[in-house]
């Protein structure tokens, strides 16, 4: 298991181990996220940045207490954003409430039906904060041809949807995604549209660098459960791309020899 | 005077700094950002930013997302 030992993710530089990421949506209390996320094995979290509660209890629990970024890295998103403009100030707060941490997760949305991404806003997103020296990883469609831009412009991650968010549909286009992969210049993780633990385990066959998840963890029946599958998932999915599948035929071939019957 | 945090009117009886306001409102010491005319304020400025009338200030934290 040579290969898998020193397997490692890396992104900006910073090398991981796992190669799931996480979402904290979603989940019953916070008990259950910080259960599910130590399950998941992932290193980086994504969180949301948000308007602080005015006047309601000021000693419910912080997220940042509960997934706290000493332990792990912290991936705020934009989640929310349909404006350039809006993904640029919230990563801009998102840097001042984490101590000038860069890492960011850009997605600027265009539909709330489809929360489909707006390609023309993220761009734009991309080339301020890019500019601004944020290393960024964007979520987008799965256009090879934008998927391409974003890599070029100098984002640090492409991620192409795999399915619509919170959908669960799983990996809708794998061929869209090859295309992706290949020519891929930065890690390329799938981020949306994982059902379950075998729509994890066939993006990594895929040669994705990685898979971003939140609500296939967080809406399972047992959450924390899932998570621990999903882990499996995404070792296994990695294990057989690095290990490349057999070539299929339409046609049986005997795995036990024929000489040697004595019937 | 009246400022606006969060989206909502806000009376205050007299001028508060940032850390003030961030004081009364039982936030002292929680992980947060803070934007006031849509400029972030680093933390260390807190004590010497004053408000003033109609200033809008946002107050954000980190929550569960994906």
């Amino acid at each position: 298991m040579t290969d898998m030992s020193q397997d490692a993710l890396e992104i900006a530089g910073v090398r991981y181990r796992s190669r799931l990421l996480v979402g904290t949506g979603k989940y019953k209390d916070m008990d259950e996220t910080r259960e599910a996320i130590e399950a998941s094995g992932a290193e980086i979290v994504t969180v949301a940045i948000r308007r602080t509660n005015i006047g309601q209890n000021p000693n419910e629990p912080n997220l940042l207490d509960v997934v706290s970024p000493e332990r792990y890295t912290i991936l705020p998103n934009t989640a929310g954003c349909y404006t350039a403009e809006d993904a640029v100030r919230t990563c801009r707060l998102a840097r001042e409430l984490l101590d000038g941490h860069k890492l960011v997760k850009l997605e600027v949305l265009a539909d709330d039906k489809t929360l489909f991404p707006n390609v023309i806003e993220t761009i734009k997103a991309a080339e301020v904060l890019i500019k601004d020296g944020f290393d960024v990883m964007v979520y987008t469609s799965d256009d090879p041809i934008i998927a391409r831009q974003l890599a070029d412009m100098g984002c640090v991650a492409v991620m192409p949807l795999a399915g619509l968010i919170g959908s669960g549909l799983g990996i809708c286009n794998p061929f869209n995604l090859r295309i992706i992969l290949e020519e891929a210049t930065v890690p390329v993780l799938v981020d949306a549209g994982v059902g379950t633990a075998s729509d994890a385990a066939i993006a990594m066959e895929l040669g994705c660098a990685g898979v971003l998840m939140n609500s296939a963890i967080a809406h399972a029946q047992k959450p924390v459960l899932m998570a621990e599958a999903m882990k499996h998932a995404i070792l296994a999915g990695r294990g057989a791309y690095l290990a490349g599948r057999m070539p299929r035929k339409l046609y049986a071939s005997a795995s036990s020899p024929l000489d040697g019957t004595f019937f | 005077m009246q400022i606006q945090l969060n989206g909502e009117a806000y009376s205050l009886e007299n001028p508060l700094t940032l850390a003030e306001l961030v004081e009364r409102l039982g936030l002292g010491g929680k992980r947060l950002a803070i934007e006031l005319n849509l400029e972030i304020i680093p933390r260390s400025q807190y004590p010497d930013t004053r408000l003033a009338e109609g200033d809008r200030v946002e107050i954000v934290h980190a929550i569960g997302g994906g």
